[in-house]
């Protein structure tokens, strides 16, 4: 009985935790969408520069640690004369880390698209714009919604990371409960049971997206009724 | 060899001169020289690998040329000689020029996430910037047009492929085009529907559309074109009068590629 009233008492600093963990995780995950999306384009422009740069910030942020780069921008950023808040290094980090992944998934969702689409889409006189815009993107969306709601889940984990840079996320609320009591076992535990039951209803939309869009995924490509 | 032509002769509004192509060290168009009229109906026939799609690319610029000047309504396009210096048409030139050329094509291409009308508006409305409610209304005449009106909202997977090509052409005419380009648009078709999409091109032609078709379909070539051209080994080897090409080819190559042909079109008629 007593455990259990502790436990409660434990509950509201995490709940907190908590908060800023969703916070964090959603606002990364819309910008690393976008940032994601911009960068996966400049994978296939005409102008070799823009891609080059591109290619090079895909690599760069894929082949360094999410820890690595939030060190970086929250404890190297400083002697630039950039400083910025937990929560906005936690936000940043993730969304560069994120978004270098998300781009190679728009990527290769366009490249995807079959060439006759975009042979068709020119023969009316569309640009290369204007056919991107309302031909490709619309049809590449589709195919990489799955992978992209995934990264939802994944970067709800990962954000945890964040917690090394001082921001009061879920994990970090855990360790400063943990250290004060020594109650670690109850903690953490608490720590793990409250991560998943947020995870868990998110991995289970995720497949009840892409099972809708399945089914719906016959609307395109498939063999004619 | 020059064949008189007494088939409609308006102004010539598209030729290729001098006009040669390759893809490393193949050579798929050598040297073509070919000229289309505004109101002609010009089929080219040829085996595969002859270039006679490779040709038909080339008129809106979906494949770039290496030599010679390809001129549409007079003017020089694309990539051309101007005071001995090489000059290269702008995307926007291009692009206009490309809203002028309808093109249809043998695997159809419709946009899957749009409906049959959704296909046809979208340029339209956003290259031409027409107002939606007047492309829609010609949307649905065309749609009438191809025999499709029920089809108005059905998405490209609930239609045939005889259905699909006839909203793709739909497509190319909802842009008014000068000229229409059709590419084998008849060869992914089961034979069944083969006719339903013939009816369609040869209504158009009837109507005096400006055409050049790539097809295997000699009948439709005999019965329709103003004029027919052989192309082989990326060479125009002979063009002419259906009637004069068909009967009396002048070329061995033509000759021999005819009687394959046609034989085996008979069989096929036979069967029907």
């Amino acid at each position: 009985m007593f455990i259990l009233r502790e436990m409660i008492s434990f509950l509201p600093p995490l709940l907190e935790g908590a908060w800023i963990t969703i916070m964090v995780s959603v606002v990364a995950y819309v910008l690393a969408l976008a940032v994601g999306l911009m960068f996966g384009l400049a994978r296939l422009s005409q102008f070799w520069p823009v891609r080059w740069a591109a290619a090079a910030y895909v690599q760069f942020f894929r082949g360094t640690p999410l820890l690595l780069q939030l060190f970086f921008i929250y404890y190297v950023l400083p002697y630039g004369g950039i400083v910025l808040t937990p929560f906005a290094s936690g936000v940043m980090g993730l969304t560069i880390n994120y978004s270098a992944y998300m781009a190679e998934v728009f990527r290769s969702g366009i490249q995807a698209i079959p060439r006759g689409q975009w042979v068709a889409a020119r023969s009316l006189g569309m640009s290369r714009r204007l056919l991107m815009r309302r031909i490709i993107l619309p049809q590449a969306i589709r195919i990489v919604i799955p992978a992209l709601g995934n990264f939802f889940v994944s970067i709800f984990k990962d954000s945890a990371l964040v917690s090394v840079i001082t921001m009061r996320d879920l994990m970090f609320s855990g360790e400063l409960l943990a250290s004060a009591t020594f109650k670690h076992f109850e903690i953490f535990t608490m720590v793990a049971v409250i991560y998943f039951v947020i995870s868990y209803p998110m991995a289970k939309l995720m497949e009840y997206v892409e099972a809708r869009l399945d089914t719906s995924r016959s609307r395109f490509g498939g063999k004619p009724a | 060899m020059e064949v008189e032509i007494s088939a409609p002769s308006g102004p010539p509004i598209l030729k290729f001169e001098g006009v040669s192509k390759s893809y490393g060290p193949l050579k798929v168009l050598r040297d073509v020289t070919l000229e289309i009229r505004t109101g002609e109906v010009v089929c080219i026939i040829g085996p595969s690998g002859a270039g006679k799609s490779t040709l038909l690319a080339c008129v809106n610029h979906l494949e770039s040329i290496d030599a010679g000047t390809i001129y549409f309504e007079g003017q020089p396009v694309y990539r051309y000689l101007r005071n001995g210096r090489v000059v290269s048409d702008p995307e926007r030139r291009i692009e206009q020029i490309r809203a002028e050329i309808g093109m249809v094509f043998q695997s159809f291409n419709l946009f899957p996430h749009l409906t049959a009308l959704g296909n046809i508006i979208e340029a339209p409305i956003h290259v031409r910037r027409e107002p939606p409610k007047a492309a829609r209304e010609r949307g649905l005449a065309l749609l009438g047009k191809v025999g499709l009106s029920d089809k108005t909202d059905a998405y490209p997977h609930q239609l045939s492929g005889g259905q699909q090509q006839r909203v793709a052409i739909a497509r190319a005419l909802a842009m008014q085009p000068k000229l229409m380009l059709f590419d084998e648009a008849t060869s992914a078709l089961d034979p069944e529907l083969v006719g339903e999409v013939l009816r369609v091109m040869r209504e158009l032609a009837g109507e005096g559309m400006t055409m050049v078709v790539v097809t295997h379909e000699m009948d439709f070539a005999r019965d329709v074109a103003d004029r027919v051209v052989f192309m082989a080994d990326g060479m125009v080897v002979e063009e002419g009068l259906p009637e004069i090409l068909f009967s009396k080819p002048g070329n061995p190559r033509t000759r021999q590629f005819l009687q394959t042909v046609l034989n085996r079109n008979g069989r096929s008629e036979a069967q029907n």
